[in-house]
């Protein structure tokens, strides 16, 4: 497969399944807050082609399409934020506490920086392990403005772990724009540099520029060089929790949305799949995807739910 | 007496509880703030890097919360880890990452993950500790779900239940008070690992029932010798771990001495004394029992002077004397345990600690 074609389809595959939760959300029947990743699909999918299975992954209250590209279980997933024993994490986590420990996807978090120095512990596994592994964190760009990130980007350094964060950067914490979360000259970049992290800044929403990143920044983290910091712009197409639009609010500016609304990553992916049977390869590959997406949701609506007892015995091992 | 049995300090025990279980399982490591310093967090880490290398025993960084979900991240991979901090206060900093990453990341996955952390905790005493070095959250932490508490009182608790959090799969918050490092007791070289969440009768007795942790089992003790002196015979219950909670040895004491007095030397106010003399009321609900109260601290921060402090703590007199009222109504405190002064530990010795 080509490494379009093969971007495309991860980004394809994680835009449709955010896209089915968003239109069956007002069934209300899955009832937790979901945070989608639709318009960020870009550093996803080329992690999806970097990232080996021995990797470990570790995310965010946004997700879902972290866990996918990291080759977590659909079915879970959907089950999962359908409340049901089926989910990834037996439906006591749902959207915001996707883990799937086989393909070493080992969780995510609500709280806003919470997971990075977890993903940092991991590496430091990693490291111990010997077997060139990468410890992969997810983050945006408000977590880089809590403590902990902070003390885990400088332990990573101070131990050259092999540590990848991976900031996709929406420019928004909820509905804050940088402006009034940081000195304008301070660029997170420049911030981990200066912790002594290799950091570079890309175009999330050019997935071709992304997967160039992610697959140098790994190659040289994969060899014991230390960690990296990759920064990925992007944009968040609907609102920071829920399944809708939210630009009548106003707190982003009608240039900015028009900006940003002609980046789609799928459409600028699109319009370089010039091949004579590319328009033939996504049609089929948009009817597998529903498919499986279908499946999925059956599936998870007609699992049950944990019982109270099942929940009490997760609680110590 | 065995002959790998000798009398160690509570801190070596620590020490060789930790030493033990890392010759036992190389996937431990222990790491926090002064464990390779010349201090060794009081003793208890000496020798450690000598025998187990860098790798596994090091220094860290200024970092409670980021090195709280570090030992969270290696542990769901396969490392198990030993955090240590020198002042329980200090760890008040690393409340999300014990609370939102420890305690959850079994649960909140259902399951597919176990999380071997041990957090030592040493809570300070004595000679001006004051608000922000003498704070023990014990009762706080039982309140979190998913957390395991422990809290010994003398050298060989400290050993065995070590060893048993060590062995746990699950995150353990183990809590040593500074005036019982230098305590002593008979050990045994190699022993087996205790068992968390069983509570024991330290001394037999008919009249009442004192339960106490940590620390205040000294206090107790030696109350209750004085109290037998008066021919109260005190059983005293040295509760060990607090979450999971032993209530059932405890209703049993009670059901046959039917009195209950809870010793904890935190505050008052949400103290797990409440919740053992409630849940030992619910327990006994219908036979005679004559009382059941708690002794706590004051709902204050440590004042610094020593000038006050003499009259801050829970101490030996004060269990004598709440025993003695409910006993017998007539006893004053006896020269032995009107101790002066009060912010050095009962064997002597000065600050800072």
């Amino acid at each position: 497969m080509t490494e379009h074609r093969a971007l495309y389809g991860a980004m394809l595959r994680i835009r449709m399944v955010e896209e089915e939760i968003a239109s069956r959300y007002a069934e209300q029947e899955m009832r937790c807050p979901v945070h989608l990743s639709i318009g960020q699909e870009g550093p996803s999918a080329a992690f999806s082609l970097v990232a080996e299975v021995k990797d470990f992954a570790i995310s965010t209250h946004r997700a879902h399409a972290h866990y996918l590209a990291k080759g977590g279980n659909l079915g879970a997933m959907i089950a999962e934020i359908y409340g049901k024993v089926t989910g990834c994490s037996k439906g006591v986590g749902g959207s915001m506490h996707l883990a799937d420990k086989s393909v070493g996807f080992m969780g995510s978090s609500a709280i806003v920086g919470n997971s990075i120095p977890v993903g940092v512990g991991l590496g430091l596994a990693a490291k111990r392990q010997k077997n060139q592994a990468i410890s992969w964190i997810f983050l945006g760009d408000g977590a880089t403005e809590e403590g902990v990130y902070y003390e885990s980007v400088n332990f990573a350094v101070l131990k050259q772990l092999p540590v990848v964060f991976v900031c996709e950067n929406n420019g928004f914490s909820v509905y804050s724009d940088e402006s009034v979360r940081r000195p304008e000259q301070q660029t997170i970049p420049a911030v981990a540099e200066s912790l002594g992290c290799l950091s570079i800044s890309v175009d999330g929403n050019d997935a071709q520029a992304a997967l160039e990143a992610l697959r140098s920044v790994s190659a040289l983290v994969r060899d014991g060089r230390g960690p990296a910091l990759i920064e990925l712009h992007t944009f968040r197409q609907r609102e920071h929790c829920g399944p809708n639009f939210d630009d009548d609010l106003g707190y982003r500016s009608e240039e900015y949305l028009d900006e940003w609304k002609l980046r789609d990553p799928l459409d600028l992916l699109r319009s370089k799949m010039t091949g004579a049977d590319d328009a033939k390869w996504i049609e089929e590959t948009q009817s597998k995807i529903a498919n499986e997406i279908d499946v999925a949701f059956s599936e998870a609506k007609e699992a049950r739910f944990p019982t109270l007892q099942e929940c009490k015995e997760l609680l110590y091992a | 007496m065995p002959e790998n049995t000798r009398e160690i300090t509570f801190a070596d025990a620590v020490q060789e509880a930790t030493a033990e279980a890392m010759r036992d399982d190389e996937s431990i490591i222990v790491y926090g703030l002064g464990v390779n310093d010349p201090g060794r967090v009081f003793g208890t880490t000496a020798g450690l890097v000598e025998e187990f290398g860098a790798e596994r025993v090091f220094e860290t960084p200024t970092a409670e919360n980021g090195m709280t979900g570090i030992a969270v991240g290696a542990a769901i991979a396969g490392v198990k880890t030993i955090v240590t901090h020198q002042r329980f206060d200090f760890f008040l900093l690393a409340m999300d990452q014990l609370v939102n990453s420890a305690a959850k990341w079994r649960f909140m996955f259902g399951g597919q993950f176990q999380v071997p952390v041990v957090f030592r905790l040493i809570t300070g005493r004595g000679w001006g500790q004051g608000p922000t070095h003498s704070q023990s959250y014990h009762s706080w932490l039982t309140q979190v779900p998913g957390l395991k508490v422990v809290m010994p009182s003398n050298a060989r608790d400290a050993k065995a239940l070590l060893k048993a959090s060590i062995k746990d799969p699950n995150p353990v918050v183990f809590i040593e008070n500074r005036w019982l490092h230098q305590t002593t007791s008979l050990v045994a070289k190699g022993s087996e690992p205790g068992e968390l969440g069983k509570s024991r009768v330290v001394v037999e007795g008919n009249l009442i029932t004192i339960v106490a942790m940590g620390y205040g089992v000294v206090e107790a003790l030696r109350a209750c010798e004085e109290l037998a002196k008066l021919n109260i015979h005190c059983e005293v219950i040295d509760l060990r771990t607090l979450a999971p909670l032993d209530i059932e040895t405890i209703a049993e004491s009670v059901g046959k001495t039917r009195r209950l007095l809870v010793v904890d030397l935190a505050p008052e106010t949400g103290s797990i004394a409440h919740t053992i003399k409630t849940g030992v009321e619910d327990r006994l609900r219908g036979s005679e029992v004559h009382y059941t109260g708690v002794l706590c601290g004051l709902d204050l921060p440590e004042p610094t002077s020593h000038g006050v402090t003499m009259n801050f703590h829970v101490d030996a007199g004060a269990i004598f004397s709440r025993v003695s009222s409910i006993c017998d109504g007539k006893s004053s405190i006896p020269a032995p345990l009107r101790t002066f002064p009060s912010d050095i530990p009962p064997q002597g010795g000065f600050g800072p600690f």
